[in-house]
């Protein structure tokens, strides 16, 4: 066994490492050399050093857009953790009609960011309407504009995860629980939460890493207005990308530093939940 | 079961293969790629490549990039093995950023068959873009309507023509007076909404500051054009902001649709509006005679269809006509192979000479050609580009160049038309937007 795997190990193993290294390791190492560079397109480059990076943060848009975009991963990360887990916690138990809600509640996932975007402008501009504002009066608009799409989208797949969690919980550590006198409520602090760590990493991983990078929703709900206060950091680099003469390398640079804010926020993430982890 | 899955799956990978090879063609030399602009017109495109190549045998490949992705597409294609030969820049600030790639077409056939050419873009002395389309812009009005107006009993002015109106003063108080008559008019109101829907707001914060940047530049251009007075610019005064507020206060104050409202509204709303005859006036330019004509239920006809300058409420004001200019102008990938180079020279020069080129250009593409190779007899016959030659062509009238190629950046107009909108909401002053017109350009000119 371990022979044949080793024999065909390239066979298997190079198509896959090939696709990988030409969509993702090439590209990804050509980005940061990018970033110390004048471009206008990737095969015509001049070096200038780090004065990309000095220019994104003269420019104070990118602090604002960062500033808005971790309000509103904390925001959506919470209002989506808190209610797949209840969700999740309604559907284990034997109501009629689970399978149904379940994939009901997961259906928005399907939908694409943008289509979601444009629908959501519409519902929530009708809603304004009779006020006589719509989303990009007040950028407060906005942002929760933003929350309850993104919380509408996201709660039906972490969801699934946390009733795939909460099924593998043994059936014995909830009875003895119920047997010992415990209440719904000690049940789910002391039982239920520890037993789905796991599941807890993956969604709080996911979570947060889409709320850094989210784009599509972002650019179909507001686009940024008013005046770029709901601008996040994806698309605050897509903008500068494009919106002037010789900014190419700005915006790369830009990309860099989000690539290693995000990083390093999930990594840390990953480190205290798994600590939490409890080997069943 | 699994054995069927797994040979489905074999064959899935293997006409991949195939079909991913394919793309291959013979024979590239004889092959122009041209990335096009206008996605409004796509298709003719396809018919003029379908001619182009019976006539010469000279394959033709246009590629059109989505409507407001045109930098993004080109960025990624030109810097493919097989880039484009034929791409297009939107004047002296795109050239900056295209310098490396574009050739010097001083000495081609297409520079000598340009009728003005200073309409050309220029760096030293070579010429790095052709303008290949001349379009206008001001106040498109409803003429049925008008006429409907001007034969109320209680009308409120003393012309009786909407080819008097010749200032502010006079456009304000018809305006105003069918806005307050629009119930007896059969219409929602004056003016169609004022668009401020991500990436529609390019009336107002393109083409609407034009015209007062004119008059500021053209005080200060010396001996040079107010273009280049413009380019020069590394602050500008904006003394004609309140000449701009003037005009654009008239399109929220009597539209259609609430101030607080118009971030939902798009172009092609407004021009619906219009083209369903519930407004009387709409600002937009000669392109969008296919939004007025091709929308289902129009109710505007072809000879109802006019423009008017824009008015400021600017002493002597009356001699300027329409905007008119171009930010279309056709750059050569000198990247490319010299052969390549000249077979996408020889297709424009055919385009916009030949019998068969001209006759795209006129009926189908629609553009009014700047090229001494037109008649003219010679030109579009939708009825904006008609006005478009109308105005050009009428005495004492001078039209305003387009100023706003000599906008520092895309960056300028995005804040600008952020900071309309929220003085639009009420959430910003005038004095504030007039500072951050100022500031914002001070700012990224330094670039």
């Amino acid at each position: 066994m371990q022979n044949t795997l080793k024999k065909y190990f390239a066979l298997f193993a190079l198509p896959g490492l090939l696709a990988f290294t030409m969509a993702f390791v090439v590209p990804f190492i050509m980005g940061i050399v990018l970033s110390f560079t004048q471009f206008t397109t990737v095969t015509n480059a001049s070096w200038v050093g780090l004065e990309n990076y000095i220019r994104a943060f003269q420019t104070p848009d990118f602090l604002n857009s960062l500033w808005f975009t971790v309000k509103f991963v904390i925001v959506s990360v919470l209002t989506i953790n808190i209610l797949s887990f209840f969700l999740s916690l309604l559907l284990t138990r034997s109501i009629p009609g689970t399978n149904g809600f379940r994939t009901i509640f997961f259906l928005p996932n399907l939908i694409g960011g943008i289509v979601l975007g444009y629908i959501w402008q519409m519902i929530l501009n009708g809603v304004l309407q009779p006020y006589g504002v719509t989303l990009t009066s007040n950028p407060t608009y906005g942002f929760w504009g933003l929350v309850i799409l993104m919380t509408w989208q996201m709660t039906g797949y972490m969801m699934v995860i946390y009733v795939a969690g909460i099924q593998n919980i043994p059936r014995e550590l909830l009875e003895a629980a119920e047997v010992d006198g415990a209440g719904r409520w000690q049940t789910i602090k002391n039982i239920i939460i520890p037993a789905i760590m796991p599941s807890v990493t993956i969604c709080l991983f996911l979570t947060v890493t889409n709320g850094f990078k989210l784009f599509d929703q972002n650019l179909a709900l507001t686009a940024g207005a008013p005046s770029k206060q709901t601008e996040m950091l994806a698309l605050n680099i897509y903008n500068t990308f494009y919106g002037r003469a010789g900014w190419f390398g700005v915006g790369q640079a830009k990309a860099v530093l989000f690539f290693i804010l995000v990083a390093a926020i999930a990594l840390i993430q990953l480190q205290i939940t798994r600590k939490r982890e409890v080997e069943q | 079961m699994k054995k069927t899955l797994g040979i489905i799956m074999a064959l899935m990978l293997v006409t991949g293969l195939v079909f991913a090879g394919g793309d291959k063609e013979a024979s590239r030399s004889q092959e122009i790629y041209f990335l096009n602009f206008k996605p409004e017109i796509a298709s003719v495109y396809d018919e003029v490549s379908k001619a182009y190549e019976a006539e010469t045998g000279v394959r033709l490949k246009v590629v059109t990039a989505a409507s407001g992705t045109y930098e993004q597409t080109l960025t990624s294609e030109i810097a493919k093995n097989d880039p484009p030969v034929i791409f297009q820049i939107n004047g002296p600030v795109g050239l900056k950023n295209w310098i490396a790639y574009t050739a010097d077409l001083k000495d081609t056939a297409l520079y000598g068959i340009l009728s003005d050419k200073s309409l050309a873009v220029t760096s030293g002395s070579g010429v790095y873009g052709i303008p290949y389309v001349v379009e206008g812009y001001g106040i498109i009005y409803n003429d049925a309507i008008l006429r409907k107006y001007f034969a109320l009993p209680g009308k409120a002015v003393s012309i009786s023509s909407a080819t008097e109106i010749k200032d502010f003063a006079t456009l304000k108080a018809v305006v105003e007076d069918i806005q307050k008559n629009k119930a007896a008019l059969g219409i929602g109101g004056a003016f169609a909404s004022t668009s401020f829907a991500p990436g529609n707001d390019w009336r107002w914060q393109t083409h609407l500051p034009n015209q007062p940047l004119f008059y500021e530049f053209d005080a200060a251009k010396g001996n040079g054009s107010a273009l280049e007075a413009g380019l020069a610019a590394k602050e500008v005064a904006f003394s004609y902001g309140s000449a701009f507020k003037n005009l654009f206060d008239l399109y929220l104050n009597n539209s259609i649709t609430a101030p607080g409202l118009l971030a939902n509204k798009s172009v092609d709303d407004s021009m619906a509006e219009f083209a369903l005859g519930q407004v009387a006036f709409v600002q937009n330019g000669n392109w969008g005679a296919g939004q007025i004509l091709g929308v289902q239920g129009n109710t505007v006809k072809n000879e109802d269809i006019k423009f008017l300058p824009l008015y400021f409420g600017v002493p002597g004001e009356s001699q300027y006509g329409l905007n008119i200019g171009t930010e279309n102008y056709f750059a050569i990938n000198k990247t490319v192979s010299a052969a390549k180079q000249q077979a996408a020279i020889d297709f424009l020069t055919w385009l916009f000479s030949s019998e068969t080129g001209k006759g795209f250009v006129i009926g189908k593409l629609g553009f009014i050609a700047p090229f001494n190779t037109f008649g003219p007899n010679e030109q579009p016959s939708d009825p904006l580009a008609k006005e478009i030659v109308r105005w050009l062509n009428a005495p004492g009238v001078t039209s305003v160049p387009w100023i706003f190629q000599a906008f520092p950046s895309n960056e300028f107009k995005t804040v600008f038309g952020s900071a309309l909108l929220e003085y639009t909401q009420g959430s910003k002053t005038w004095a504030q937007v007039e500072d951050i017109f100022r500031s914002t350009w001070k700012a990224e000119s330094l670039y």
